[in-house]
C-alpha cells in the first residue's frame, strides 16, 4: 500500500521499499521559474542528502533523481517523535554538529523529520536544507529545534539538555550558542526593552 | 477617543487623525530626491519645512483641543527624519497637555492592516523601501519569521529603476514596464531558510541592462523572481504556523502583480488574502494614530524623557497587550 503525504513544497509517496518525493508546481510562479526552482532544488536536496551521509549523518540512500522527483530508500523504523528521550536527543545533537561542520544548515530540524532505526537517528527530510557558513543560520537552525521541543514535549528541557550535550562537539558550539541566546532575546523574551515604552 | 499620529520615518511626512471607528483626516507630503536615493538630512529638511503647513491642514478639519493623544513613529527609520516627527509630537503633547505615545513603525503597518481588513491573526508580508519582513503574532509578541538579509525590496526596485533612467518613484514605473515584458530572463533566486536577499538580483538586472536586454523584460523578470521569493517564504510561514490568513502591507504592497501572486498562493492553500486600501499601505500618519490609540487604551504612554527616536527599533521588542 502506498501512503501519500502532502507537504508544503512536495508530495511524498511512501512505498514498501522506497519513498518518492516530488516537488509540486506553484501557480503563483511563472512556468520557467517554477520548473527551474523545482529541478534545482531536487538536485540540490539529493546532493545534500549524500553530503550529509558522507559527513556521518544517517540518511536514506538515494536511488534515483529525475526532474523534480527523488526516489530514496525507505527507512522503516520508529518516528523519533514517538520515542524521543534524552539519549536520542544526544544523538540528534551529534548529527546536527556533523551537518554544521560540513557547512550544511538543515532548515527544518524537528523530531517529525527523523526516524530511529537500529539505534541510529536518520534525518530523512532535507527539503529546506542549504549550505551556509554563517553563525546566524546555524543559530536559527538549532532555535527551530528548540521551539519544536518546547511546543511538543513536557520534558523538553531534559531533551534540550541532551541535544546540547551531543551538539557540543561542534567546533563553533560556543559561538552558535551565544547567537542562539541572542535570537531568543529578539523573540518573545525581550525583557530589557519593557521599560522603554 | 481621538488620536493624532505623525509618520516621518523616511520619505513621507504624514499626519493622520483617527477615532476608534474611522480615519478622520490624513494629510501628508512626500519628499522626492532630485537625483539618487533618499538623503536622510535632505528628507528631514523637507519634513521640517512642510510640517507646519500639514498640521494646519489637519487642524482645519479637527480642532487641536479634540485630540486625546499624540503619537509618533519612534522607529525603525532614518534618525534625522524620525527626529522631526518626534519633535513635533512632543511639542503638541506638552503644549496641549495630552499623552504622548511612541509607536513602532512596523507594528503600525500591521495594526492598520488588520483594522481596515477582516484579517484576525494573519501572517503579514510587510514590504517597503527599507523593510521586507514576514511577521506573525505569537503570544504577546509579533515575531519576524523571515526577512531580507540586505536591502528592502522597495530599495531594490528603486535602485534598478534609477539605473534604467526612470525617475523617482521607481516602483510604479517598473510595474508598468513589467506588464509589457514577454521574455523571462533567469535571475538569481536567493532564499536561505526563511530569509532572502535582493542585492544580487539588482546587480544582475543592472548588468543585463548594460548588455542591452529590453527594459520591459528585465522589469518583468526582476518582479517575477523577487516577488516569488517573498511569496514562497510567506507561504512557508503560513504552513509552519498553520495560519489561513495572509495580510499584505507596506508601500510595495500596491504592486498588482505581487497582490495577484499572493492571492493565487492563498487560493491554492484555502487561505484568505487581505490588503488594506493602497493609501494605507505605504507609510501614513493614520497607522501611527491608530496604533497609538490602541496602545494608550492599554495603558501605554511614553514620557517625554523616554521619547528619543530609535532607528533600530524592532517589532519583537513591543509587548502586545491587546
Amino acid at each position: 500500500m502506498v501512503k501519500t503525504v502532502l507537504g508544503g513544497e512536495a508530495e511524498v509517496r511512501i512505498h514498501e521499499m522506497f519513498v518518492e518525493k516530488e516537488r509540486i508546481s506553484k501557480r503563483y510562479r511563472i512556468r520557467e521559474l517554477d520548473d527551474r526552482l523545482r529541478k534545482k532544488r531536487t538536485t540540490s536536496e539529493a546532493k545534500i542528502i549524500s553530503a550529509a551521509r558522507r559527513a556521518g549523518v544517517p540518511t536514506p540512500i538515494i536511488l534515483d533523481v529525475e526532474d523534480c522527483k527523488i526516489v530514496m530508500e525507505r527507512i522503516d523504523g520508529e518516528a523519533v517523535r514517538n520515542v524521543i528521550n534524552r539519549e536520542i536527543a544526544v544523538k540528534i545533537g551529534k548529527n546536527v554538529a556533523k551537518l554544521h561542520s560540513a557547512g550544511i544548515v538543515h532548515g527544518d530540524l524537528t523530531p517529525m523529520n527523523m526516524i530511529l532505526k537500529n539505534d541510529l537517528v536518520y534525518f530523512v527530510d532535507f527539503g529546506l536544507a542549504y549550505y551556509d557558513e554563517r553563525i546566524e543560520a546555524k543559530g536559527i537552525d538549532i532555535h527551530v529545534f528548540y521551539e519544536a521541543l518546547k511546543a511538543d514535549f513536557d520534558n523538553w528541557d531534559e531533551l534540550w539538555d541532551g541535544f546540547l550535550k551531543g551538539y557540543s562537539r561542534y567546533e563553533k558550539f560556543d559561538e552558535v550558542i551565544d547567537r542562539f541566546r541572542e535570537i531568543e532575546m529578539r523573540g518573545r523574551y525581550v525583557e530589557k526593552s519593557e521599560n522603554s515604552q | 477617543m481621538i488620536s493624532l499620529g505623525i509618520e516621518s520615518t523616511a520619505w513621507n511626512f504624514s499626519v493622520g487623525v483617527v477615532s476608534e471607528d474611522e480615519v478622520i483626516a490624513l494629510e501628508g507630503e512626500a519628499y522626492s530626491p532630485k537625483e539618487g536615493g533618499i538623503h536622510p538630512r535632505e528628507a528631514a529638511q523637507h519634513h521640517s519645512e512642510v510640517a507646519g503647513k500639514i498640521l494646519s491642514r489637519i487642524f482645519r478639519k479637527i480642532s487641536p483641543d479634540e485630540i486625546d493623544v499624540f503619537s509618533f513613529s519612534q522607529g525603525p527609520g532614518m534618525g534625522p527624519c524620525l527626529r522631526v516627527g518626534a519633535t513635533v509630537a512632543r511639542a503638541l503633547a506638552l503644549k496641549l497637555e495630552k499623552p504622548l505615545v511612541g509607536v513602532n513603525h512596523c507594528l503600525a503597518h500591521v495594526e492598520i492592516g488588520k483594522w481596515l481588513t477582516e484579517a484576525k491573526d494573519p501572517v503579514t508580508l510587510y514590504v517597503s523601501g527599507g523593510n521586507s519582513q514576514i511577521i506573525a503574532r505569537r503570544g504577546r509578541r509579533y515575531r519576524v519569521f523571515g526577512e531580507t538579509l540586505d536591502i528592502g525590496i522597495g530599495n531594490a526596485i528603486d535602485k534598478l529603476a534609477r539605473y534604467m533612467g526612470l525617475k523617482h518613484p521607481g516602483g510604479p514605473k517598473i510595474e508598468k514596464l513589467a506588464e509589457k515584458g514577454t521574455g523571462y530572463i533567469e535571475m538569481p533566486y536567493v532564499v536561505k531558510g526563511m530569509d532572502f536577499s535582493f542585492s544580487g538580483i539588482v546587480t544582475h538586472a543592472m548588468k543585463l541592462f548594460d548588455e542591452g536586454y529590453r527594459a520591459e523584460d528585465i522589469a518583468f523578470s526582476f518582479q517575477e523572481t523577487a516577488f516569488a521569493m517573498l511569496v514562497e517564504v510567506t507561504e512557508r510561514a503560513m504552513a509552519y504556523l498553520d495560519r489561513n490568513e495572509c495580510l499584505l502591507v507596506g508601500g510595495v504592497g500596491a504592486n498588482r502583480r505581487l497582490q495577484e501572486m499572493l492571492r493565487l498562493m492563498c487560493h491554492d492553500r484555502n487561505a484568505d488574502f487581505h490588503a488594506p486600501p493602497s493609501e494605507y499601505m505605504g507609510d501614513n500618519g493614520a497607522m501611527i494614530a491608530y496604533t497609538g490609540l490602541v496602545m494608550l487604551k492599554h495603558g501605554i504612554r511614553t514620557e517625554v524623557q523616554n521619547s528619543q527616536v530609535r532607528p533600530d527599533f524592532r517589532i519583537e521588542e513591543v509587548e502586545i497587550l491587546w
